[in-house]
């Protein structure tokens, strides 16, 4: 097992690759803190996990508010102890108006949202999570991104630049902490069938699908299976990377 | 789990270092390995250590024919090739471009380059045939930045992060999946070698240097380039192809020297 006797927390852990990241990590032997905003299906990913015969909680978390990242990290270690792993998962595609439109259409409010969620919230994760692992003499943080950290796509402007944005914070916290123990790294999933192509068509999904090389979209146990490696004592000398999980897509 | 339960792995370059604890790690975890590397006494050793899993066969990886042969060696054994390791590669001599001799980049470009488009142009084919396979190719940090003084070395692992992305969109349609590992010095012969190439008069200077350029202020062990070259063989990373993987201790994510803050 690759995470056995840790305590990992993950944001944006009640569906998609958050949810299979929070199983993965737990099949793998850590204690699990699923964080999420929706408290039904935060709940669910918990029972799944402990249904499964592992230890997990839930905490509601909305990722915007900074001061909750820190309850959420007291709360990991009250109930486990500690606090070794952590995924930065949070994060939307869309702002309240649900609509994708060019950078000269965007509206004011969707960049904000967008970029609270998927831009600070992994900022006001680290700031909570780091102290955690400091105090428990180092640890692991993943940080999910997106292959939109590394190109672009258009009526994605907000998206783009907040995952961009995700890798170079991931950097510069990596250079940061490399010499305390803490790794810091990202993932780039490509497009994943996840809740958030719900807003999709089939036809749009089959176009999505046609965009990685490898013809498919991804899986969530696909991008979870790499958080759990990163988190891992395998991945030793792996911080300040971005690493692709995404059919080809990057490669093109 | 054991990931490589009757796998058919090839390994190139696999009698010392990075190689050697790949093939390790495959046979840990139930695999089956032939080793390819020049050193015939590294390989008859490594055979011996590793246990009757592995197999060996000597070949210059940069020449055409013998490459036909070691795939046809691996092949006579298991049948397949499920899984390879191209890792065969040689650092050069330390010189600026201009005090490169033109046979030294020749060669650099020829162990580390034509090799693998050589096994590529095997495997692929090979691949397609039996629906499928997983290529890992160990690049280097070098195959992301560069380094004054190792331009022929530099120009070669930049090219397999090429080819190796050209390769993953050739083999996306049948199932072949190809990635590159990018380690940053490794405590191996190489490292070394590279030391006294620096600063012949004071390895230990160069030693120094080179952490310098390193967050986690340390060489590699072979182990830790090994375990994810395992992750990307295997099938958890189903839907990793076509990437190049930094395993560097964070020296890819900004010019990191430890500087002493004022």
């Amino acid at each position: 097992m690759l995470l056995k006797d840790k305590v990992a927390l993950v944001t944006g852990g009640a569906s998609g690759i958050g949810r299979s990241i929070a199983l993965v990590m737990a099949r793998e032997g850590a204690k699990v803190l699923v964080a999420d905003l929706d408290d039904t299906a935060g709940c669910e990913t918990m029972e799944l996990i402990r249904a499964a015969g592992a230890e997990a909680e839930f905490f509601h978390l909305d990722t915007t508010d900074p001061g909750q990242h820190a309850e959420a990290v007291r709360h990991a270690q009250t109930r486990f102890g500690k606090l070794d792993a952590a995924c930065n998962n949070a994060g939307i595609s869309v702002g309240r108006s649900k609509s994708y439109l060019p950078v000269g259409e965007s509206s004011v409010v969707d960049w904000l949202d967008i970029m609270d969620v998927n831009l600070n919230g992994v900022f006001y994760g680290l700031r909570a999570q780091i102290p955690a692992l400091m105090q428990n003499g180092g640890g692991s943080i993943v940080n999910t991104a997106s292959i939109m950290g590394q190109v672009a796509a258009k009526r994605l402007g907000a998206y783009v630049a907040s995952k961009h944005g995700v890798v170079g914070l991931t950097k510069c916290a990596a250079l940061e902490y490399a010499n305390e123990g803490i790794r810091i790294n990202a993932v780039a999933p490509g497009y994943v069938d996840t809740p958030i192509l719900k807003f999709k068509s089939d036809a749009e999904r089959a176009e999505l699908a046609a965009k990685h090389p490898v013809g498919r979209l991804g899986r969530p146990d696909e991008i979870a299976e790499l958080v759990a490696w990163l988190s891992s004592d395998r991945a030793s000398f792996v911080t300040g990377a971005y690493y692709a999980a995404d059919g080809g897509y990057l490669a093109q | 789990m054991r990931r490589f339960e009757q796998k058919s792995i090839l390994v190139t370059g696999g009698a010392a270092g990075i190689g050697l604890a790949a093939a390790q790690c495959f046979i840990r975890e139930g695999g089956y390995v032939t080793l390819v590397d020049v050193d015939e006494r590294a390989l008859r050793q490594a055979v011996e250590n590793l246990g009757s899993s592995a197999a060996y066969c000597v070949a210059d990886v940069s020449d055409a024919r013998q490459t036909q042969e070691y795939i046809a060696c691996s092949m006579s054994r298991n049948e397949r090739i499920d899984i390879a390791l191209l890792n065969a590669g040689i650092e050069g001599p330390i010189a600026t471009i201009d005090g490169t001799r033109i046979e030294d980049f020749d060669r650099v470009m020829s162990v580390n380059v034509r090799s693998a488009w050589l096994a590529l142009a095997s495997l692929l084919p090979l691949m397609r045939r039996q629906g499928g396979g997983s290529i890992v190719m160990t690049s280097s940090i070098s195959g992301l930045r560069g380094t004054a003084g190792q331009g022929a070395y530099v120009a070669s692992k930049h090219a397999l992060v090429g080819l190796m992305k050209t390769a993953a969109l050739e083999g996306a349609p049948h199932g072949i999946r190809v990635n590159a590992v990018c380690p940053a010095p490794v405590q191996t012969r190489m490292i070394e070698a590279l030391e006294n190439g620096f600063n012949s008069a004071s390895p230990e200077d160069a030693k120094k240097m080179i952490l310098s350029g390193i967050p986690l202020n340390r060489y590699a062990a072979p182990d830790e380039i090994a375990n994810l070259i395992a992750y990307l063989a295997s099938d958890e990373a189903g839907f990793c192809t076509g990437a190049a993987y930094p395993v560097d201790g964070g020296a890819s994510a900004g010019p990191a020297r430890h500087i002493q803050e004022s």
